[in-house]
């Protein structure tokens, strides 16, 4: 656990860099985050699945899946990979300020 | 009158929890095990059977016989449960009431999610040993293959038992050294994950084992398609790996009645329950068991056995009015075959990694906790006897407790420190 400053503010993190609580995050922390991990521009599909990631964590404690994301977000599984390259849910998570998925036990 | 409790699947949770609660009520309850088979298989041994390390009789048995007299067992599909109703409406029109319910149906595979790995080559070069039928058959693929690419792939998570297609490729490694075949032979691990497992220190231990072995892993690889004809997995940023011989883990989701039951299952049918009592999201009297579920931990007869204790515990509460206690912890442990007549042992919760230590085993002394032993070894294979005969029968089983052990300890936070 490490402390950064992301746009401006003072925020906690694990060691991959996932949001420990979820209430420090904003929208110029997320487009920070975006832009370390290789998304230039957050755009309105960017915005669909990290607000559904964001707020199925919020709702029910634990984010979902790329396959479940898949059938529920919207946004079909070859365009998450595009959106969000390598791991679509573990990215949109991070830049939605939420902890690492934990369906992947 | 007689409380009902219905039990959804005779498998390790349902048949565990139905002895457990006939124990404890006798005939002052009526307890109902419903299934579509009488065909109960114990799993930890599909493992064993591609390799003549089990046989397919050695590892199957009648579910209905694992049950206590007394205990109802109908054999039948599940259409959906009315939660609101407190019935479970039975493919064929049948209804069964109940006032407490346990989800039980496990994991099903969904080779279909993934396109074209059913195609022409399902059961030719392209095989799972995570059913019986496919285990046999891939006994056989494996006999007739002596040089190429073999792949062993993971589609995607959750699956059952995670470390299952880690030990895999450690027993095709044995296998394959063991016929003289192994420098002539690929052994590629695939995964979805970013390393060999899911928790950090586990993770590395079993990567420095795969190295040691030889055996490549491509990580972050989420298969999004199988080219049969030109035997190639494509991931979905579009890279690719061939392969001579694949061995796949589908995808899994729930049985598919709880996604046809509303409120009462995720997206992927997985049951939406506590992650401490166990008892589901949609109603106070249903609670959820093993594979069935969506708690965060790994899908494992141990972590089964574990809820076990506590869904009788949180049953016996909820029907004599008080409040849930039964707290589960998300503890799990694993044995992993390593080959070579070794494996070894992890074990783990909600909250502590995998941790190096000892953990005490009854009849067996004490196992070296994420070290590769002998004594390792045996223990998985003795485990079969106790899973018929202690577990399922709902007896404790002396030093394996639902709690993760109080003298495991847990590691600092930076995943770093030295193993044993």
């Amino acid at each position: 656990m490490s402390t950064v400053t992301l746009a401006g503010s003072s925020v906690e993190v694990d060691a991959e860099g996932f949001l420990l609580d979820a209430g420090q995050w904003n929208e110029q922390i997320a487009q920070e985050i975006a832009r370390a991990n290789g998304i230039e521009e957050l755009t309105d599909r960017h915005w669909q699945v990290v607000n559904f990631m964001r707020n199925s964590y919020l709702e029910s404690g634990s984010a979902p899946s790329v396959r479940s994301l898949g059938k529920t977000s919207g946004v079909p599984i070859k365009e998450l990979y595009e959106l969000f390259p390598k791991g679509p849910a573990k990215l949109a998570a991070k830049v939605g300020g939420i902890p690492k998925p934990r369906g992947c036990i | 009158m007689a409380s009902r409790i219905v039990i959804l699947g005779g498998g390790t949770g349902g048949t565990l929890v139905a002895n457990r609660l006939q124990r404890l009520y006798g005939g002052s309850a009526s307890i109902t095990v419903i299934d579509r088979d009488d065909t109960h298989v114990y799993q930890p041994g599909l493992l064993f059977v591609p390799f003549g390390l089990a046989q397919p009789g050695e590892i199957v048995r009648s579910r209905r016989a694992q049950l206590r007299d007394g205990i109802d067992f109908r054999l039948a599909e599940v259409e959906s449960v009315a939660t609101e109703e407190n019935t479970v409406h039975l493919a064929g029109g049948a209804d069964v009431e109940y006032d407490v319910l346990v989800v039980a149906s496990g994991a099903e595979l969904q080779p279909q999610e993934t396109e074209g790995l059913q195609g022409s080559e399902w059961g030719r070069s392209i095989h799972t040993f995570y059913s019986l039928d496919g285990a046999i058959a891939l006994r056989e693929a494996l006999d007739g293959f002596r040089a190429g690419r073999l792949v062993v792939n993971v589609i995607d998570m959750p699956i059952k038992c995670p470390v299952a297609p880690l030990e895999f490729c450690f027993l095709a490694d044995w296998q394959l050294r063991e016929r003289g075949l192994r420098d002539d032979v690929e052994l590629t691990f695939v995964t979805p994950l970013d390393a060999a497992f899911t928790k950090p220190v586990a993770a590395g231990a079993l990567g420095s084992l795969l190295a040691e072995k030889g055996i490549r892993v491509e990580s972050e690889f989420a298969t999004g398609r199988v080219d049969a004809a030109g035997r190639r997995l494509h991931s979905w940023d579009e890279r690719a790996i061939s392969f001579e011989l694949l061995v796949t883990i589908p995808a899994h989701g729930g049985a598919a009645y709880v996604a046809r039951s509303p409120g009462l299952g995720d997206a992927l049918g997985w049951v939406q329950a506590d992650r401490h009592t166990l008892q589901a999201k949609v109603a106070k009297n249903i609670f959820a068991i093993g594979d069935a579920t969506d708690v965060p931990t790994s899908k494992a007869g141990s972590v089964t056995h574990f809820e076990g204790e506590i869904v009788v515990e949180n049953i016996e509460r909820l029907l004599a009015g008080e409040e849930l206690t039964g707290s589960y912890d998300g503890h799990a442990n694993c044995f992993i075959e390593t080959g070579f007549h070794k494996a070894l042992l992890i074990d783990f919760n909600y909250d502590v990694e995998p941790m190096p230590g000892r953990f005490p085993v009854p009849h067996v002394g004490p196992l070296p906790l994420l070290a590769e032993s002998r004594l390792n070894h045996l223990a998985k294979l003795a485990f079969q006897p106790l899973y018929w005969h202690m577990l399922l029968p709902g007896h404790d089983i002396p030093g394996v407790g639902s709690r993760l052990h109080s003298a495991a300890r847990p590691l600092s936070t930076t995943g770093s420190e030295a193993l044993p």
